[in-house]
């Protein structure tokens, strides 16, 4: 919403300055986005007269004009317009000002070889008219003694743009503004004299409301004024337009807009001559067409307010009017409306034919519906004063009488939601300046809400009304109090915060990317997921939920990669998608690793990345968060975008029951379809919801301190086995051999090639044997050793290496 | 007796030339070996008239153990002597580099979220959670935000189904609705999160953060309020004094409504937060509608309390002067390198949000 001082302070009696106006604005709600001085540099937009015009001596439709602008030197100004001409009276601006239309700053500039000086101006370039065939013609009766002066009156009156929310559709007027600003107590409201018409002239077009089931309109008012001469508006009005950067297109418009601006009451004026027999207002049936002012058509579905004549659709009812019963300059009769349109109706409609007009902004929001007559009176008044003409009765048609509504305010509830006081004295000064009728009633104040706030609807609204205009300042600060009577983070939400750092600290950085992706990433990364598509997503390449976080990591990888970065590790943990419903998602930990290690080490041996280095960030990282490694379980069935040889699934136990982590190289065929250039790429998933959470926590009292301090003895064992089997197994056979007596295994060495029969491998192990009640002695070593052996051989079908 | 001085005055002259280990060793087995000087001097001990018996014993010990300790130290000292010589040798240049290492950072919005959740824990609110993906009724209907209401126009919303049911979520609000629908009040919460709005441009993406606060009890009023995010702000920005304006505004979930602008300035193109004649919106909060709270079965007659929403990536640009905010997502490995933080430096009450 738009308003300057000046405007303002027709309907506000102040003696504030206009810099605490400001603030007092935003103190009361009615926040200011922006103060804008609109006649800055339009002092420099001079009178001038055309003196002399040449051809250009190189281009046909050009002219070179000799231009007297009030100073001792005529300008040399390059023109296009065909009426440029000698003796002409018109707008001249200089190099260095401003054009007011296309906000362009002129220079001194050449054309075609002729050094122009400034530029003579359309009235379209001045956001005066729509005008912008030729220059512009100024009276030569009214100007001649104005050469070499600013054309443009000085207004002192910055532009104030205010964000007005919207549940206030009476701010929408500057009246509104004035009111609310006056209950604040800055100033008094001016009385509002209503010029009524006295007039005999009957409303000749009759007018009916259909009553809907779903009804659009519930309130029609219209009067006619007869016999007008349109034409351009006043100076006055002009600037008034102008003064809120709308513009100006002739009186009769220009005065709908102008009521509307001053007291949020938007009206339409049809050509009365246009309409055919009468105005029914109806709702539209499916298949109506009609053309808008917006120069489109629209095809109307059921249930659309529109106002109708014998011919069919005049206009959108509170929304657009129609190209057939619009006002010209040559009208001679004007039917003018002021209705009221159901504010939910007007939203639907709007947003089903998708038009979005000022009328349309206002009426969603709710007009006052006991506006009607007053807007009449004002607009058709002003009709009369500038265009001529007799204004007859005021016609309105209802389909039911407007009752303001009553609430009854306990004033008790001021206080325990403010947190302060007021007088109840105070809270009916307050009310009765915001238009509001109190009544006192022992413990409440029965009030009746004025019909232009379609806000207020119950006691907390009042509430509402009280602390705004009383002040947001009068609000005590009440200190919080440091006390915690439940944990801030819950077990899983600490394993997250967790996961995340302890990502970190092994060399990842973390990103944060969109939840959504392009699908072509996704179909690499979907696994068994279906798409989920956004309907109205911000362009095609962020047009599904992501079903994983790999495409959007790989994506960025590769544009860092092309950056020329070589080694890089990114991850990220948040939601991936599996369906379009609430809690259709899970929280993954999901990273990638590409490039080398020790890249151009003097001391130590480069070598790419593998899947052992991902293996090794998701192992330590989970059993940094708790989860005992002794236990965990891999297999190799990954899904489909892992290279099928070298990765695995991890599994917190052998139960299998829920995948804790995916793990390694990305597939090939992925990197050379998305055109990854790196040596190396590997990555890693880990699953947080499907990790258990372990049953202590570091509360808990840990287990009891065992240590034995008999003498330990580490054997190595060398097992040749057929190339399937693995590790894991090998491990798993061995440590179940004896659980008290074998503390530690560590593989130290795989070997394939010579000396080992073919599809065979050999695979050393170091075992550690410990005793936590004796020292063990020669014999029961030799037992234990031989029970290993045999254990594994007989399992396995290993052969020990001799 | 003249024998053992004798052999202790020799062999002090002897150990006392400049010798290596192998003739220190071999005097060594000389004198103390089964059959060496000192040893068979042992075995005439019982030999001696008991009379000088005693005397024998004590300088016999005497001699053996300065002898001892003189050959101790010339082995000590030959030794010592050897590495010395070895170190010497053994000197690299140190100021090569290192073994390799690699850092990781956490991302400046993680790290926000963690100061956010550490300031509000020492007040008593817990961390709540809801789903990326909302129903119409969560994100809208049940925040008093019908069908039809303008006010939905502020929200550019995301869609995932024809009917406009499903819906990527416009703000954590929903958040209050599920978390009050499950429990019963008092509630005390604060529910971080992604939230979507279609809406790109150099000051708006797609995708942003919000963290949603809540607190319903008996009689929280606005001055609760006021001193909650008066708190909340000056801890933040780890300032004791901060310039902080409320103003009234509207949101449908909230009666009445305030909008927070904090005070700054420009300093050498940077900003400062804190003084100034310059205000700043920082977030949007006031106390809950009383059709909200019927909407989750709370009383309005007997519970009460304020909400608000804050945009963390705001929050972060503030205070870690980041001035892109489609950046934060874009990331480029140098971005999230500068303006990234330590895993190791976790926000915390004690030790302080940030080094």
């Amino acid at each position: 919403m738009k308003i300057t001082f000046d405007w303002l302070k027709e309907h506000l009696n102040t003696n504030l300055k206009e810099e605490k106006l400001l603030e007092q604005l935003t103190n009361v709600g009615l926040e200011v986005e922006s103060v804008a001085n609109l006649s800055e540099g339009l002092d420099l937009f001079k009178v001038a007269r055309i003196i002399k015009t040449e051809k250009h001596p190189n281009a046909d439709r050009l002219k070179v004009c000799d231009v007297d602008v009030g100073e001792k030197e005529l300008k040399k100004v390059v023109c296009g317009a065909s009426n440029a001409r000698k003796g002409l009276i018109t707008i001249y601006a200089p190099p260095g000002a401003v054009i007011p239309k296309s906000k362009a700053k002129l220079v001194v500039a050449k054309i075609r070889d002729v050094t122009s000086y400034g530029m003579l101006c359309s009235e379209s370039e001045l956001n005066l008219s729509d005008e912008s065939d030729g220059i512009s013609e100024l009276s030569s009766v009214k100007y001649k003694k104005s050469i070499g002066k600013s054309y443009f009156s000085k207004s002192k009156s910055n532009l104030i743009d205010l964000s007005i929310t919207p549940n206030r559709p009476d701010c929408l007027g500057v009246r509104g503004i004035a009111r609310d600003l006056a209950a604040s107590g800055i100033g008094k409201l001016k009385d509002f004299k209503e010029k009524k018409n006295k007039s005999n002239l009957k409303q000749s077009i009759k007018v009916k409301i259909n009553k809907e089931k779903i009804q659009g309109c519930n309130a029609f008012g219209s009067c006619i004024i007869k016999n007008v001469k349109n034409a351009e508006s006043p100076k006055w009005l002009k600037d008034k337009l102008i003064s809120i950067g709308e513009k100006p297109i002739s009186a009769i418009v220009d005065i709908t807009n102008y009521v509307m601006f001053d007291i949020n009451r938007p009206l339409h004026a049809y050509d009365a001559d246009k309409i055919e027999k009468g105005i029914v207002v109806r709702n539209s049936k499916s298949g109506e067409d009609f053309t808008a002012l917006d120069k489109k058509n629209y095809k109307l579905e059921d249930n659309m307010c529109v106002i109708t004549d014998n011919k069919g659709v005049l206009g959108i009812g509170g929304i657009i009017g129609g190209t057939r019963s619009g006002t010209e300059f040559d009208t001679k009769n004007v039917f003018l409306e002021a209705a009221y349109f159901d504010p939910t109706s007007i939203r639907s409609t709007a947003k089903k034919l998708n038009i979005d007009t000022d009328a349309k902004f206002r009426n969603e929001r709710g007009i006052d519906p006991l506006s009607i007559e007053e807007g009449l009176n004002k607009a058709a008044s002003l009709i009369k004063e500038i265009c001529g003409g007799e204004i007859s009765k005021i016609d309105i048609q209802k389909i039911e009488t407007y009752k303001n509504k009553i609430i009854k305010f306990d004033t008790n509830l001021f206080e325990r939601i403010s947190g302060f006081k007021i007088s109840t004295k105070e809270m009916i000064k307050i009310l009765e300046d915001l238009g509001f009728n109190c009544k006192k009633e022992k413990k409440y104040l029965r009030l009746s809400v004025p019909s232009w706030r379609p806000d207020i609807l119950q006691d907390i609204d009042i509430v509402e009304e009280l602390v705004r205009i009383s002040g947001y300042d009068k609000i005590n600060i009440v200190d919080p109090i440091k006390e915690r009577t439940k944990s801030t983070l819950t077990q899983p939400q600490k394993l997250f915060h967790f996961l995340q750092r302890a990502i970190a600290s092994k060399g990842y950085m973390e990103a944060i990317t969109w939840s959504f992706t392009d699908s072509n990433y996704n179909d690499h990364f979907k696994g068994l997921n279906k798409e989920i598509k956004i309907i109205n997503p911000i362009s095609s390449e962020l047009g599904v939920l992501r079903n994983s976080i790999f495409s959007n990591l790989i994506m960025y990888i590769s544009k860092n990669l092309d950056r020329g970065f070589k080694d890089l590790s990114i991850f990220e943990i948040g939601p991936v998608f599996s369906g379009s419903n609430p809690g259709d998602q899970t929280t993954v930990v999901c990273g990638l690793s590409a490039g080398k290690k020790s890249r151009l080490s003097w001391i130590e041996k480069e070598r790419n990345v593998d899947v052992f280095d991902v293996k090794k960030d998701v192992v330590q990282t989970l059993v940094e968060a708790g989860y005992s490694s002794d236990k965990f379980f891999i297999d190799n069935e990954t899904p489909n975008y892992y290279h099928p040889g070298k990765s695995g699934r991890l599994f917190l136990n052998r139960g299998k029951d829920q995948i804790a982590a995916n793990f390694g190289e990305i597939h090939p065929n992925i990197l050379k379809s998305l055109d990854i250039k790196s040596e190396s790429l590997v990555g890693f998933e880990i699953f947080l919801d499907n990790l258990k959470l372990p049953k202590k926590t570091l509360n808990d009292q840990k287990p009891k301190f065992i240590i034995s301090d008999f003498q330990k003895s580490e054997r190595d064992f060398a097992f040749v086995v057929k190339k399937d089997v693995k590790a894991q197994d090998l491990i798993n056979v061995i440590s179940n051999v004896d659980k008290d007596l074998i503390s530690n295994i560590q593989v130290f060495d795989v070997y394939e090639g010579e000396n080992i029969p073919e599809n065979q491998k050999s695979i050393a192990i170091s075992v550690t044997i410990q005793s936590s009640k004796k020292t063990l002695n020669d014999n029961d070593l030799e037992s234990i050793n031989n029970l290993i052996i045999e254990t594994v051989e007989n399992k396995t079908g290993a052969k020990i290496r001799s | 007796m003249s024998d053992l001085k004798n052999i202790k005055e020799k062999f002090i002259i002897k150990l006392n030339d400049n010798l290596n280990l192998d003739e220190i060793n071999k005097i060594k087995s000389e004198l103390f070996g089964k059959n060496g000087l000192i040893s068979s001097q042992f075995k005439n001990i019982s030999s001696i008239s008991e009379i000088d018996r005693k005397k024998f014993a004590s300088d016999l010990n005497q001699i053996k153990d300065e002898l001892q300790n003189l050959i101790t130290n010339k082995i000590n000292e030959i030794e010592s002597k050897k590495i010395n010589e070895k170190l010497e040798k053994e000197k690299v240049d140190i100021t090569l580099p290192e073994r390799s290492f690699v850092r990781g950072k956490i991302h400046p919005v993680s790290q926000t979220i963690d100061e956010i959740s550490s300031i509000f824990s020492e007040i008593g609110f817990s961390v709540e959670e809801g789903p990326d993906v909302e129903n119409e009724y969560n994100n809208f209907t049940a925040l008093n935000t019908p069908d039809n209401h303008p006010a939905r126009d502020m929200h550019d919303t995301f869609y995932l189904d024809e009917t406009k049911n499903l819906l990527l979520r416009t703000h954590t609000s929903p958040v209050q609705i599920r978390t009050m629908l499950k429990d019963k009040p008092p509630f005390k919460i604060i529910a971080p999160g992604r939230t979507y709005r279609s809406d790109s441009d150099q000051t708006h993406a797609p995708m942003f953060h919000q963290v949603e606060g809540l607190h319903i009890d008996k009689d929280i009023n606005m001055g609760h309020l006021k001193g909650c995010l008066n708190y909340f702000i000056k801890e933040f920005f780890e300032v004791d004094k901060i310039k902080m304006r409320f103003r009234p505004s509207h949101f449908p979930f909230t009666e009445p409504s305030a909008e927070v602008d904090i005070g700054y300035e420009i300093k050498d193109g940077k900003i400062v937060i804190g003084e100034g004649d310059q205000w700043l919106e920082i977030l949007g909060c006031g106390m809950v509608h009383p059709n909200v709270l019927k909407n989750v079965k709370v009383d309005p007659s007997k519970y009460q309390g304020y909400a608000f929403g804050i945009g963390i990536d705001r929050l972060a640009m503030l205070k870690y002067g980041i001035n892109d905010l489609r950046a934060f997502f874009e990331c480029d490995y140098r971005w999230l390198n500068h303006f990234g933080f330590d895993p190791l430096d976790v926000p915390t009450n004690y030790r302080g949000l940030s080094r």
